[in-house]
Parts: structure tokens; sequence; C-alpha cells
């Protein structure tokens, strides 16, 4: 990915004396870890691509507090909370798209009671959006045809109901779209949830990640979507530690996406 | 007259010992912690029609949702024929609601196909149970008594059905005798099946036969209400209230606990002053839980009206993997630890008993093997919540005794000086663009 981006801030915003459309909330992980981060520009790249006139927090966006909260550490969190939504109504937001089912589930569920209260969409939801409205003209390309299966991450489906953006958007690649027997509402995690990736799991026989990865593997697909940058991280370990690297490419929604335009 | 009088008298002392059984219960439950309920009264109606009174969730394990349909749908049924039984006892009067005739008819043989349809589904349940090994029926926390009371449920079904056939079959072989008392009434489809085994019988005997089977038929049935409170089975009252209570906001969003609103806005705010005295005189609470009365009241109700049937622990990714986590024990030692905790106040005052629902009964490694991915919530025929009461654990756990995983401690501490849960310099945020 060596294509240019047109990135601003809200500050640069701010200086203007304008207002984005959208801010694009980009997470912890799609800011740092080098696997998301091409998520993050797969998405910005399609925000470029149609023109949409949107802003990131850049250095003055924080953690959301969601694995402090899951981990127990309400002070934490609501320290966090408390932080951004100040940042937030300081600059007037009043949209979001994330591509993170963790901050999608934080600001948009947790924040309110706070005083932070957002229209807030994951990106598999905007893209939809966009799609629905003619904005969006989605090609196969490399695709077309491929045997996709998607991974349903928790936060975004039993946590909130989205199962069919998704969906959508890979049917829209002319792809092959096959499901895993637990998929939808009785998905299975990928085992990151509830701040268990910044730790060891506790004992048992096996790994959360390499038995969804397993389950993900029986179907011989060629790509296994998803739309959170944790379930990512989770997945692309099982398929590496599989032995499947070479057949099997873990791939986000934004990034199946951008590959078409 | 005798036996009206009997009757009355063991009728009535039963009902009595119900709600003397459901007032502890409800003490047990005031235990915990009061909860503002939420949302409207009609949505909360409506989830209730559909989970509890439609046996909504049950059919996603199709074999085992309609074997709980036919016992449930007979239960309602054939209790329907309790009414005219109390009616009798009371007044000494037989079928007295015969009057209505036909459907009268109509009633009693489809209380008779529901009789043998419950018969049939506690049979294949009680091979489910203790034949086919089937894995939620044995994990660890499957130990000897939640097993004895599921079979005991079962057999006790059973016998009812069968006491409740026997009576039927005698009665109508007593209505063809034209035995004095017993009136012409009722179709007998199915008991009448039962006809051989009493051939040769004299009025007297049948008779015998009848009236042991009534006596039993009711006794037992008084029996089992009593039953339910120190049974799982009691969801079959609980189901009701606990999904009334649901929770209504998406699944993976958790309270903001209000007292640390209050901690944080104060630290937030410049202008505060730390020594002022708080608002309210009230008792500075504990974060999150260490035992039950840390709980709040939805929760223990959860408790109450978990049936063990274990569908949360069999699609718990942790317990899958083989952690130790089971939903299905988190609700358990909630009921356990209430009972326990509600007998010792009863018996000692407000004293201490020295335990807590942390350690003496959850683990922290139950506690820290949790995703939060839901699946629990989501299964449970009843909807119940296991996760916030494991979330309420942790919190005590992370901010009353800052007993953590040793990288969670890392990730706080992250969190806090870099805004990300990794040690980045939060200058290094907008690096993805240029990369």
């Amino acid at each position: 990915m060596s294509e240019t981006l047109k990135v601003k801030t809200m500050a640069q915003f701010a200086a203007e004396g304008k207002q984005p459309e959208i801010l694009f909330w980009v997470g912890c992980a799609g800011s740092f870890d080098d696997r998301s981060k091409k998520i993050t520009r797969a998405f910005a790249k399609i925000l470029n691509h149609l023109e949409i006139d949107f802003a990131v927090l850049g250095t003055e966006e924080s953690c959301t507090g969601d694995p402090a909260k899951r981990s127990g550490n309400e002070f934490l969190f609501q320290m966090q909370a408390m932080v951004n939504i100040q940042t937030l109504n300081g600059y007037g937001i009043k949209k979001i798209v994330t591509t993170c089912p963790h901050c999608f589930n934080t600001l948009k569920n947790e924040y309110p009671s706070l005083g932070g209260n957002y229209e807030v969409l994951h990106h598999s939801q905007f893209l939809q959006q966009l799609i629905d409205e003619g904005k969006l003209k989605v090609q196969g390309g490399s695709f077309k045809g491929k045997k996709i299966t998607f991974h349903d991450p928790c936060y975004l489906g039993r946590g909130n109901n989205i199962y069919e953006a998704p969906r959508e958007l890979i049917k829209q690649l002319d792809a092959d779209l096959v499901e895993m027997k637990r998929c939808r509402s009785e998905s299975f995690c990928c085992g990151a949830g509830g701040a268990q990736v910044f730790k060891e799991a506790e004992p048992g026989n096996k790994e959360v990640n390499i038995e969804r990865t397993e389950e993900a593997l029986e179907l011989k697909p060629d790509v296994i979507a998803t739309g959170c940058p944790f379930c990512m991280i989770m997945l692309t370990d099982g398929v590496k530690l599989k032995n499947q690297n070479e057949n099997v490419k873990v791939i986000d929604l934004a990034e199946l996406i951008a590959a078409g335009l | 007259m005798i036996s009206q009088i009997i009757f009355t008298v063991i009728f009535t002392g039963s009902i009595l010992w119900f709600f003397s059984s459901l007032k502890k219960i409800r003490d047990n439950i005031f235990l915990g912690k009061k909860v503002t309920v939420k949302g409207e009264v009609k949505e909360r109606l409506k989830i209730m029609a559909r989970v509890a009174l439609g046996q909504g969730k049950m059919f996603t394990r199709p074999v085992a949702g309609l074997l709980h349909l036919i016992v449930y749908l007979g239960f309602l049924i054939v209790n329907i024929e309790m009414l005219e039984i109390v009616i009798d006892g009371v007044a000494g009067t037989h079928r007295v609601l015969s009057f209505m005739g036909g459907f009268y008819d109509f009633l009693i043989a489809s209380f008779e196909f529901f009789a043998v349809a419950v018969i049939i589904a506690c049979i294949v349940f009680l091979i489910r149970r203790n034949i086919l090994k089937i894995k939620r029926f044995h994990n660890p926390e499957m130990t000897k008594w939640p097993k004895t009371d599921a079979n005991l449920i079962l057999i006790f079904e059973i016998l009812l059905m069968t006491a409740f056939l026997t009576m039927n079959a005698a009665d109508s072989l007593l209505q063809q005798l034209n035995a004095d008392h017993y009136v012409k009434a009722g179709a007998f489809p199915f008991s009448s099946f039962l006809h051989p085994l009493f051939s040769g019988f004299d009025i007297q005997q049948l008779i015998i036969v009848e009236r042991s089977a009534w006596w039993f038929h009711i006794i037992g049935v008084l029996l089992f209400l009593n039953y339910l409170p120190i049974s799982k089975h009691f969801h079959i009252i609980m189901a009701f209230p606990n999904t009334y209570f649901s929770k209504l906001e998406p699944k993976t969003a958790l309270d903001n606990l209000e007292a640390v609103t209050r901690e944080v806005k104060l630290m937030l705010d410049p202008n505060a002053n730390p020594y002022e005295a708080p608002a309210s005189n009230e008792q500075p609470g504990r974060f999150g839980a260490k035992d039950v009365t840390d709980l709040n009241r939805i929760q223990l109700l959860n408790a109450y009206t978990c049936t063990e049937c274990g569908r949360c622990t069999s699609v718990c990714p942790a317990n899958i993997t083989g952690k130790k986590l089971s939903p299905r024990k988190i609700m358990m030692d909630v009921r356990d630890r209430m009972e326990e905790l509600g007998k010792h106040k009863r018996q000692h005052g407000n004293v201490d008993d020295g335990k807590a629902l942390i350690r003496d009964y959850i683990s922290e490694e139950e506690i820290f093997a949790c995703t939060t991915c839901n699946a629990c919530s989501e299964i449970c025929p009843v909807n119940i919540d296991p996760v916030s009461i494991i979330i309420d654990l942790r919190r005590y756990l992370v901010m009353e005794e800052s007993k953590l995983p040793q990288e969670w401690t890392t990730m706080l501490t992250n969190i806090e000086n870099n805004g990300a849960p990794w040690q980045f310099s939060m200058n290094d945020r907008l690096n993805w663009v240029n990369e």
C-alpha cells in the first residue's frame, strides 16, 4: 500500500472552521497494530475514493476504555470515556464510523449515559448504506467466485444484532458466501473479547482461536472475512498455526471492498 | 365428610407451606441490591409472552424443544383438571364440571392424551439424561443433587400422570357398572387400555383403586408444589418474572457504575472541592460484587430461575476449550450462596458468616476466563445474563483487591499512560496514514 491517502484531523477541520460529515474513529488496533493498520488504510481509501468528507481525531484519539471496562476497571473506563466525550463534544461530533466493533459498542451503548450521544456506525453498516444509496459501486475483482466465509464478531452480531450488512457486502463481490456451522447469533467467539486478547488464556485443552479457525478451515474457504481487528488478530494467528496461511487469507470487509475499487 | 375435612386441611396446609417457602425465596432475593427497572411495561410483557409463555427460545435445540413443549402443554392443560379435583375434594362432589357435557368429554380425552404424551416425553428425558451421554448433563458442576433433582422431577411427573390415568380407568369402569356417586361423564380414549388390569374387580375394589389414585394424584401434586422451591424445577414459576426483567439493552452493553461516575467527575472537575461532604449520607458501597449481597435483585432472580439445563455452558467458548468457567456453575453458585446466606441470616441475624461468593464458591480463574461473548445469555431459554455477574465479580477483584492477571495490569497502565492498551506513544496514532 504505497498510495497516498488524504486524511485530515478534526483539529484541521476546526482550524478551517468546517465540520466533516463523519468522524472516522480509528481505534487503538487500527492505529498501532500492523495488520489492523491495513484495514484502517483500506477504509480511508474507500472514503477518499468516494470523496467523503471525513476526519480523524489523530493524536487526540484515546482508547475508548473497552478493555478497561471488561477487565473490571470501571474507574479507568470512565476516565477514558469522559475525556473522549469532552473531545468529541468539543468538536461537536454528530456521526462516528468505526472499523472496530469494540469501539463501536462502547461509543454507541456505553457513552450515552456519560454524556456522549452520537450516531455510531460500524463500517459494514456505513458501506452497506453507501451501496444502497448507489454511491458505492462494488466489483468482485479478485474475489469473484471465491469461497468466502464470514466470522461474526460477538460485539457486532450477538451484541448489536448486525448480521446482514457484512453478508450483503460479501455478496456484492459475486463471491460464494459459505456459512460455518456456528454463525450469526450462534457464532463462536474468536477468543479476544472481554480483554482476553491482552493476556494468556486460562489453562484449558485448546485455544479458543484454534477451535474457531479449525471450524472455518473445515469449509476449505479461500478467504475468512472478518469485521473486527481483534478477530483478525486471532484468526490470522490461528491460520498461521495451522500452516494454512498460503491457502487461506484472513481479510477485513473494508479490504475486500477497497480491493475492487 | 371426614375425607372432605382431611382434604381441606391438607390442601390449605400445603398452599400455606408453599407461600412460606416463597417468602423465604423473596427474602433471599432481597439480599441483593435494589435495581431500577427501565423500559416500557408493554415491551417487557411482550418478551415474557414470547420467551416464557411461548417457549420462544426452546427450539434452538429441536429435540429437547419438542419434548419440553409436550411436558409444558401437558402441565398447563392437565392442571385444568386440578380445579375440578380441588372442588370435588372440598365439596365432596364427583366430577363437578361434568355438566359441560360434550365439551367435558373432549376435555377429559385431551387430558388423557397429554398425560400419555408427558409420560413418553419424561421417559425420553430420563434416557437422555441417564443413558445417552449428552455432554451438558455430565459437566463437573452436575454433582449428586442436580442429577437427582432432575431425575426426581421426571419420575414425579410420570407417577402423577400414571395416577391420573389409573384413576380415570377405574372411574370409567365404575361408570359402566352404574356405581353410586360415579356420574357418567368424560371420554377415556387412553385410560381404557388399562381396563384389563382390573378385570374381575368388583365395585368396592374399583372404588378403592379410584380413590387411592385420586388421593395419590392430588397429594402428589401438592407435594410437587412444595418441592418446587428447593428444586431447579422452580423455573416453571420464575421464568415469568425473570423474562419480564430481561435485559433490554444490547447484549454487550454494560452498565456504567454511578458511584464511579461521581468520583470520576470529581477528579476531572478542576473546581471540585474534594473535602465537600457527599450529597447524600449513604454509605460508600463496594465496587463490584464480592458476595451475593453486592449483586442486584435481578441477578439473584436469575439464579433462582436457572434450571441447570446447561445450554449456556455447552456454547461457552471458554468451557468448550477446557477452561474452568461454566456459566451454569456461576448461576448455581449464586443460588447456593444465596440460600446459605439467607439461612444464616434467619438464624443468626446480621452476623457475618465469614464466607463469600468469590473464592468460597467461584474461583478467580473462572472469573478471568470469560470472553464476554454473550453466547450464554443469547442461548438461555429464560433470558438469564451470567455475563453481568462475571463482570461484577471482576470489578470487585480488580477495583477492591487489585487481584488481576499481571498482563492486565500492564494493559491498564498502558491505557492510563498512553491511551492505548499497548505501549505506543499517542503521537504515533496517525502513522498509518503514511505507511
